[in-house]
């Protein structure tokens, strides 16, 4: 019991102390490839203290939901976040829910954000409701195929069962194309999922443009840092996904202290690595246009589901 | 507890002849049907539960004058299931109702409408219970005609009269199929016993079996509003008393699902080939999808909620389609899995859909329209009615740790079971099928993320709402019963599992709660706890834990939490109302995407200043989404019978002594082709 409580403890430790750096390190990564020094990795952390420090201002025209949501959606998220192994293979809370369980968290979180957005009762806030709305729905689909796939390959939908059973090379393919498929499709999905370029751009302020920060328009103070905090959340989750699913390797699979150890310094350098490859393809790429955005995530999905095809074909 | 029944009839009974016997008293009317049929309903929850639990079918009978009828009533789990939630969801709508109707009580139309309630409470009740063809015929006739004379209360607007009549059509079409059906069992076994049906003398031919499948789909489908047979149901269902809404698209439409359960795993014993499965999937994949497609450009509520019945029944028929193809292919655990997944969606269906109904029942009442657009800042002027709605919303949208989020992944399960089934084509439409879901969940989220944003949030967009009060404490209460219960069957599936268990053993021939419930009961694991876990009781502690913790940290990190009010940034400028996003610009874009299933038409309309093309004087915009089942399914049908008619016309001279001998010579006919 106690140590299941210290495994919660340090998994939420890890996953808020260690997000903020995420961030920070995809804009380094963005400024350096852009000829600029850019702000230190460590930014974000500061902005985070500025900002719990600064008394909010909140719209005469909302209601509770707009003051509840920041709470909501980090809530969703850290509980989001619980679910996927970081350091550790098995974690505690994996019996809690599976992928799906995972997936409709984020989408509880979504659906609070997206209120908040309407309840300024500016057009900014409701046109990046209405925007968050359609791309969320088209990803979806395509992350549930991609979940699917690898589901399959492993006999699992509980992410921490894939994790462990791949870490200890059981239930591996001999042909791992079905699993690079699905690798592809949940990486775009991760893109759109946590506002990245080329779907939506976390740099700017420009209605034309912007997704998730026209949402969040009307947040300042405490509230603005803590969804800044789950945005990053999000991201760090994803980034745990995709590393600890198709990369295990270095996860502790025991509870030692060296494996975990040993586990913590390869998580933080994969999902770091990972966060520097998203940083060049922003980098790369322009954003797409809103109604360009459905071609890249139709692409996810006829990945994801020609993965699940290769499956059968290669097994029959 | 077939004194239960006598007690659930009295209650009903007195709800029916009481109110008729004080005309004149609109006030007293309401009150004692109300309160007799919170009695029925109550009786109705107790009995359910009764029969859930209990290990044998309890039957009664009375013998009637009619040759072939007798009134059977026999409630095994499955009518049990169906009597509780019918009884649960008839229990809030008449709560609900005492306080809804005063605004009602001007009307003459409405002498009759507690009567007509009661009674339509009782023959829904016997259409699950009975367990003779022809009775259950009556009973579903009479809910039919009943739910008919409720929908047309307000019978002197014209949308009204049409709806009631479209319905009133389609109903029977339907019904028509269903005889058929039961017909062809007669032929086999004589009777119209259901016992008989059961154990058939001899086994119906394949070909009868098919037809039989095929007309119980189409006469079932007709009630349950499965794309392409839902047309009606848009109409129909928003233009009735809210409270009655409520209970047409929380529980009617369920008989539905009651019937086609009945007939496939009852009757056929769960012996059907594996494309009546399929069938039934690809139609509930088809409803699910369309349905929430429709919804989401409705901007009258009820018509949006109207069109989640078709979404929502879709989904269940999914689960219900899948749990028939594991069966085929002797999959039982899986098929038991998909059955439960279907039914635990079903009285979730009606727990949520009652609820939002019942809230947009509230949001008419307080401000007289059910156009969205005319909404806006509800949820400061009527708090209770919005947290409610909310809870409803959030249901409906299947987000955890509400009760729609249950079943909804238990559908998933189900679906991606479908490795085990031995042909690849089955096995990958299965998965599709689940991305499809995937699909409809992010819509429905996105439809009341629109219907809850632009009713209870922001500014007001009208007088009317800009008027509106919190509605009175029955209508509350009402509302409050089913959000309760929203919640606790989304954190409580251990109580709920063995419950339905009881009614899917006997179906699937196999108990499965043992291997559904994982960890003393606190998990969800379908078949096996390797492939898939959820514990909602503790995501629901966590959220609340992580919110705290996010709390703690606002405390820590930032100290005092004081907060400054100010207005929205408007670029300079004061918001009005007018500059919010609205319904039709928030799903904009979906439109836009998905254009070739809606095939809009918009219409843009300026009139220009003279003085310069620069300038605007006047705008109208106007868009339409092509009603495309209407247009190419039932305009050709109803032109063609239109044709029909009219070349029959010459045989109908309308003089009696013409028909008098068509009689004759058909009776002649018949006599001579007997011999």
């Amino acid at each position: 019991m106690l140590h299941t409580i210290a495994l919660i403890v340090t998994q939420t430790a890890v996953l808020l102390a260690f997000s903020p750096f995420l961030i920070g390190l995809i804009r380094k990564v963005k400024a350096r490839l852009q000829l600029r020094r850019g702000a230190s990795v460590l930014q974000p952390y500061a902005d985070l203290a500025k900002l719990f420090h600064k008394q909010p201002v909140i719209s005469t025209t909302t209601s509770w939901i707009f003051t509840a949501t920041p709470y909501i959606v980090f809530a969703s998220i850290l509980t989001a976040g619980l679910l996927v192994p970081t350091f550790i293979s098995q974690i505690p809370m994996n019996f809690a829910g599976n992928i799906i369980a995972l997936v409709y968290l984020l989408a509880l979180g979504t659906f609070f954000l997206i209120l908040a957005g309407l309840d300024a009762g500016s057009a900014f806030g409701g046109m990046g409701s209405s925007r968050e709305a359609i791309v969320a729905s088209l990803t979806e689909p395509a992350m549930m195929l991609a979940i699917f796939a690898i589901a399959l390959t492993n006999g699992s939908t509980n992410v921490s069962t894939i994790v462990h059973k791949t870490a200890l090379l059981e239930g591996i393919i001999t042909d791992p194309s079905p699993h690079l498929m699905a690798l592809a499709a949940l990486f775009i999905v991760a893109l759109a999922e946590t506002g990245r370029v080329p779907v939506d751009n976390p740099a700017t302020h420009l209605e034309l443009t912007m997704i998730h920060e026209a949402m969040v328009l009307e947040y300042s103070g405490r509230y603005l840092a803590l969804l800044e905090w789950a945005a990053g959340l999000k991201l760090a989750v994803f980034l745990s996904l995709i590393v600890n699913v198709f990369a295990p390797w270095g996860i502790a699979t025991t509870v030692t202290p060296t494996a975990i150890g040993i586990g913590l310094l390869v998580y933080v350098v994969k999902t770091a690595a990972l966060a520097v490859l998203i940083g060049v393809i922003e980098c790369m790429f322009a954003k797409l246009r809103l109604f360009r955005v459905t071609d890249l995530l139709g692409v996810a999905f006829i990945l994801a589901l020609l993965g699940l095809l290769f499956f059968y074909i290669l097994r029959s | 507890m077939l004194n239960l029944l006598w007690l659930l009839l009295g209650g009903y009974g007195v709800g029916i002849l009481l109110p008729l016997c004080l005309p004149g008293r609109p006030g007293l009317q309401q009150l004692t049907s109300n309160v007799a049929a919170i009695v029925g309903t109550s009786t109705g929850v107790i009995l359910g539960l009764l029969g859930l639990t209990s290990s044998e079918p309890v039957t009664g009978s009375l013998a009637s004058t009619i040759p072939l009828l007798t009134f059977t009533v026999r409630l095994d789990p499955l009518a049990a299931f169906f009597v509780l939630t019918i009884s649960l969801v008839g229990l809030a709508a008449s709560i609900y109702a005492i306080g809804y109707l005063q605004h009602f009580e001007e009307r003459a139309s409405t002498d009759t409408l507690g009567a007509l309630f009661n009674a339509f409470l009782l023959s829904m009740t016997f259409v699950v219970l009975a367990d003779n063809a022809f009775f259950f015929l009556l009973a579903w006739e009479l809910m039919s005609l009943l739910s008919y004379f409720l929908v047309v209360t307000e019978h002197e607007k014209a949308e009204v009269r049409y709806a009631g009549l479209f319905y009133l059509i389609m109903t029977h079409i339907g019904t028509a199929f269903i005889v058929v059906a039961f017909l062809i069992f007669f032929q086999g076994t004589w009777s119209f016993s259901f016992e008989a049906f059961r154990h058939p003398a001899q086994p119906l031919p394949e070909g009868m079996k098919t037809l039989v499948f095929l007309m119980a789909l189409l006469g079932f489908g007709t009630k349950a509003g499965i794309i392409p047979l839902h047309v009606w149901l848009p109409y129909a269902h928003p233009v009735a008393p809210s409270h009655v809404s409520a209970v047409m698209s929380g529980v009617m439409i369920k008989t539905a699902i009651y019937g086609l359960i009945r007939v496939y795993f009852d009757f056929f014993g769960g012996q059907f080939p594996w494309w009546w499965g399929f069938t039934v999937l690809l139609l509930g994949t088809t409803s699910a999808l369309l349905g929430v497609m429709y919804a989401l450009m409705e901007h009258d509520l009820k018509r949006l909620l109207a069109f989640h019945s078709v979404e929502n029944i879709g989904i269940i028929l999914m689960g219900l389609g899948a749990g028939m193809i594991f069966q085929a292919y002797g999959l039982r655990e899986l098929a038991a899995l998909g059955l439960l997944a279907g039914l635990y969606h079903t009285i979730n269906h009606a727990l949520f859909k009652a609820l939002l109904f019942l809230g947009a029942g509230s949001l008419l009442y307080a401000t007289h329209t059910r156009n969205m657009e005319e909404y806006g800042g509800l949820l400061r002027r009527m708090p209770w009615t919005g947290i409610f709605f909310l809870i409803g919303a959030v249901s409906i949208s299947a987000l955890p740790p509400t009760n729609g989020f249950v079943s909804e992944w238990l559908v998933f399960q189900t679906l991606f079971l479908s490795f085990q089934i031995p042909t690849v084509f089955l096995k990958l439409m299965l998965p599709i099928a689940a991305a499809i879901l995937a699909l409809t969940g992010v819509l429905a989220l996105t439809c009341f993320a629109k219907a809850f944003g632009i009713s209870f949030l922001a500014q007001p967009r009208s007088t009317h709402a800009r008027q509106a009060e919190e509605v009175p404490v029955s209508m509350r209460t009402g509302m409050g019963i089913l959000a309760a219960l929203c919640v606790a069957l989304g954190v409580a599936p251990m109580v709920v599992v063995p419950l339905l268990d009881q009614i899917v053993a006997p179906l699937a021939g196999i108990s499965i709660a043992s291997k559904v419930l994982a960890i003393d009961g606190w998990a969800l694991a379908p078949v096996n706890v390797e492939f898939s876990s959820l514990s909602t009781p503790v995501l629901a502690l966590l959220l609340v834990a992580s919110a705290i913790l996010g709390l703690g940290l606002a405390v820590v990190l930032g100290g005092r939490l004081t907060t400054r009010r100010s207005k929205s940034w408007g670029c300079g400028i004061t918001l009005t109302p007018r500059m919010e996003y609205t319904a039709t610009g928030f799903v904009q874009p979906i439109k836009r995407v998905f254009s070739t299933i809606y095939q809009p038409t918009v219409k843009l309309e300026t009139e220009f200043l003279a003085e310069s093309r620069y300038f605007s004087k006047r705008r109208h915009f106007e868009f339409h989404i092509e009603p495309i089942f209407e247009k190419y399914l039932y305009d050709p049908l109803v032109a063609f019978f239109g044709t029909l008619a009219d070349r029959l016309k010459v045989i109908q001279a309308g003089s009696l002594h013409l028909y008098l001998t068509y009689m004759f010579v058909t009776l002649i006919a018949l006599l001579l082709l007997a011999v």
